[in-house]
């Protein structure tokens, strides 16, 4: 927003595909890292960081939805049921082997990765609503193998506790110290999604969005990249699994149900479907709004209700609020908070010479 | 241009004077206290009652000056039955300083288990959460103060053995609802089954549950059980009813854990004339009769208020006074101990586990809590739909107690 492009020139390929396209890109970034990794925990308090660790968490998810839906145009009902693969895969080796987190966090990736590419076989006949439904019924069968395979549910209860993630005996128990666990593995999300969308494997995934028998003709192999693509969602969507359970403490299904599913669908909808930046937009805002809109509104409703009357109050107006805002930046923008963004940057480009 | 400054004028005034009033109101004596609850979410029906009753009993004994001199302020956040918000809700409770707080869902509660004891907060979760949270040295900081799903099931199974007069050679069907809380009560079922010599068949609903025909059939007219035990949720009690009536097996052979056993429960299937003599577990008791409703009433009329509409529903109402009056006794004890401070986490905790012989003319089970036994002896009631309301036809009891006993000393040392 406050720079002008005037002057760099592009001579090689290699420099057009650059990760930052424009030397004030990589001061951005250096500035977001110090703001991330020394500013903010040193400034926020526990409470405040418990809200980002929950934020990178969900960034992880909605980019890993994100290839699927928005880079590769299939549709998945089914990443909730895939995060409990990953949870189920950590904590059980976690538990019976007694595996560090560093060897459980990709092996429930793989997992989950695995079955995600099970799920997704059928894409290759199917697509759009049919597509949703086959992924919905992988939803429902995950759910039900979980709840009635006590080799993998530990049990009746359906959880497995798990031992707090350590790191060379510096054990990651509280919220701070599980902010730069979690912060690396959103920073490590972000930076893998955006190397693969510039690679050759991105760019078919793209290709096959955009019109798959095009995409066939050009020499793409439909069956090959289709089943990647559900594969390398999913094993960011088992990640997510085993980074919650680590977060909690314990692995459960019942956290990873169909209403997870649909607000990750949420989270790329509204932030905008093939972009890196919608993810981490889309997983902020619906994380962090019904949290802002509660604030707000106890604050300003202490004045007009008393405390038990507030709390009926606030929960029912926040629900309707927070559809409306949806509602609201959908209708000004369809593509989402990313495009919302780069309509404002693009004004700003030329202002104040604007034509 | 100006007065949209006047606006903005208004509103710093109007902050600043905020700012000012709360924090000349966090000088006198307060205690805060967490409270999660669901008013929007997929067991709002529930939520929607119990959380008033919570918050009726806490401004009662507001405005009876508070609980040894401290007021009490609660905070509640709606999960909406979701983890995330759950977790948030709990650090913004731990930030605000809350000595205490009310779990709310069965997954929240797994969730929030290692938090509350790393951050020394007691948690409360009458109804939720396992039933091996009822031991104390496992889990320090949950508190199911509550039947636990194991409880109910031996209270429910010595229900129907007084009804019955026996059980050698009967048969029993076990209808639930196919999720781990459904499937908890089947490991002292199963035992119970061998060791009183009684038949036990289990028959699951899947979810969302309100489709059950199959299995009602399978019960009325295949196995033709002598007792029916459900165990369900959402709309899945009220379906339940419908079709053992629709098929023809009496009601009054059927008990209902605690989450099938609400007025609106009958009320969706039919009314009180419906579902007579349908039998319910309850670990609270029932009715506006007791001292405290009276008081509640009483407080409003002070305020000239109608009385809370949410007290008709009395099953989730007094649910959440016995959450509420375990909160503020707790507290009580702690700042007893104390000789009049305020408490912290882990002296509240103390207090919990010294709660005996608190009744609150009946509404709670003559309940004892201690560090070994969270769970306060696993005591239920039986309520009975007769004459178009539920009526009391068992007395506080713990069914089986020495067997559930022995099943939570297991469970401790397999893990």
């Amino acid at each position: 927003m406050f720079h002008r492009e005037a002057g760099v020139f592009k001579t090689t390929y290699a420099s057009d595909m650059a990760l930052y396209p424009l030397p004030i890109a990589k001061w951005t970034m250096v500035a977001l890292a110090v703001l991330f990794a020394i500013v903010l925990p040193a400034s926020l308090e526990e409470y405040y960081l418990s809200i980002l660790n929950l934020i990178f968490i969900a960034v992880v998810g909605a980019l890993g939805l994100n290839i699927l839906v928005g880079y590769t145009g299939q549709i998945s009902l089914g990443h909730g049921a895939f995060m409990s693969v990953g949870a189920y895969t950590a904590a059980n080796l976690a538990v019976r082997l007694g595996l560090p987190f560093w060897l459980t966090l990709p092996a429930g990736g793989l997992m989950a990765a695995f079955i995600g590419a099970l799920v997704g076989i059928p894409s290759l006949r199917i697509k759009g609503l049919y597509l949703a439904i086959a992924t919905l019924a992988g939803q429902l069968i995950i759910e039900w193998t979980i709840n009635h395979v006590p080799a993998i549910s530990g049990g009746a209860q359906a959880s497995i506790q798990v031992p707090r993630p350590d790191l060379f005996g510096f054990v990651l128990n509280t919220q701070s110290r599980l902010y730069y666990f979690l912060l690396f593995f959103a920073a490590l999300a972000i930076v893998a999604t955006l190397n693969l969308m510039r690679s050759r494997i991105g760019r078919a995934f793209i290709a096959v969005r955009d019109q798959d028998i095009a995409a066939e003709i050009i020499g793409i192999d439909i069956f090959r990249y289709k089943l990647l693509s559900f594969a390398v969602s999913s094993f960011y969507a088992g990640v997510t699994g085993v980074l919650y359970t680590y977060y909690l403490g314990i692995a459960n299904y019942e956290q990873f149900q169909l209403g997870v599913s649909i607000d990750f669908l949420a989270m790329i909808i509204i932030g905008g479907l093939g972009s890196v930046l919608g993810s981490i937009f889309g997983a902020i805002f619906v994380t962090l709004l019904p949290i802002v809109i509660r604030t707000l509104m106890e604050n300003v409703g202490s004045l007009f209700f008393s405390d038990s009357e507030l709390a009926n109050v606030v929960s029912g107006t926040r629900l309707a609020v927070f559809g409306g805002l949806i509602i609201f930046f959908l209708v000004i923008e369809p593509e989402g908070l990313n495009r919302l963004w780069r309509n404002v940057r693009s004004y700003f480009r030329v202002w104040p010479f604007s034509y | 241009m100006m007065r949209f400054e006047r606006r903005w004028l208004g509103l710093a005034v109007a902050a600043g004077s905020l700012a000012f009033a709360s924090s000349a109101f966090a000088q006198s004596k307060e205690l805060v206290f967490g409270f999660q609850c669901d008013r929007t979410g997929p067991t709002a029906t529930v939520g929607t009652v119990l959380c008033p009753g919570y918050h009726d009993y806490i401004d009662l004994v507001n405005s009876k000056g508070g609980v040894e001199g401290f007021k009490i302020k609660v905070i509640e956040v709606d999960n909406e039955y979701k983890v995330p918000p759950a977790v948030e809700a709990h650090e913004r409770f731990k930030k605000e300083g809350a000595v205490l707080e009310g779990l709310y869902g069965t997954p929240q509660t797994a969730a929030l288990n290692k938090k509350l004891e790393e951050d020394k907060i007691l948690g409360t979760s009458p109804g939720f959460g396992t039933a091996a949270a009822a031991d104390g040295k496992r889990f320090p900081y949950t508190f199911p103060i509550a039947a636990s799903y194991w409880s109910q099931a031996g209270g429910a199974v010595e229900f129907a053995k007084e009804k019955m007069g026996g059980l050698k050679g009967k048969k029993i069907a076990y209808l639930f609802y196919d999720n781990p809380a459904g499937k908890e009560p089947l490991p002292i079922l199963e035992d119970l089954a061998k060791s009183e010599g009684f038949d036990l068949r289990t028959f699951a609903v899947p979810a969302p549950g309100v489709e059950m025909g199959s299995q009602v059939t399978d019960i009325v007219q295949r196995y033709k059980p002598d007792f029916v035990i459900t165990h369900l949720f959402g709309r899945a009690p009220s379906v339940s009813i419908k079709e053992l009536k629709g098929k023809g097996y009496p009601l009054s052979k059927v008990v209902a854990f605690v989450w099938g056993s609400a007025e609106a429960d009958i009320t969706a299937a039919g009314g009180m004339g419906v579902a007579e003599g349908y039998n319910t577990l309850q670990f609270a008791g029932v009715g506006k009769d007791f001292q405290v409703n009276k008081d509640i009433v009483a407080m409003y009329k002070a305020a000239n208020k109608p009385a809370p509409k949410e007290m008709d529903s009395t099953v989730y109402y007094n649910r959440g006074i016995l959450n509420a009056a375990l909160h503020v006794e707790a507290v009580r004890n702690a700042i007893k101990a104390k000789g009049g401070a305020a408490p912290t986490g882990e002296e509240v905790k103390k207090g919990m586990e010294s709660i005996k012989g608190f009744t609150l003319g009946g509404l709670l089970p003559p309940m004892e809590l201690t560090p070994a036994d969270h769970e306060g002896g696993g005591w239920v009631q039986v309520w009975t739909v007769h004459g178009g309301k539920l009526t009391r036809t068992k007395d506080w009891f713990q069914g089986y107690r020495s067997v559930i006993q022995k099943h939570l000393a297991a469970d401790a040392s397999k893990s």
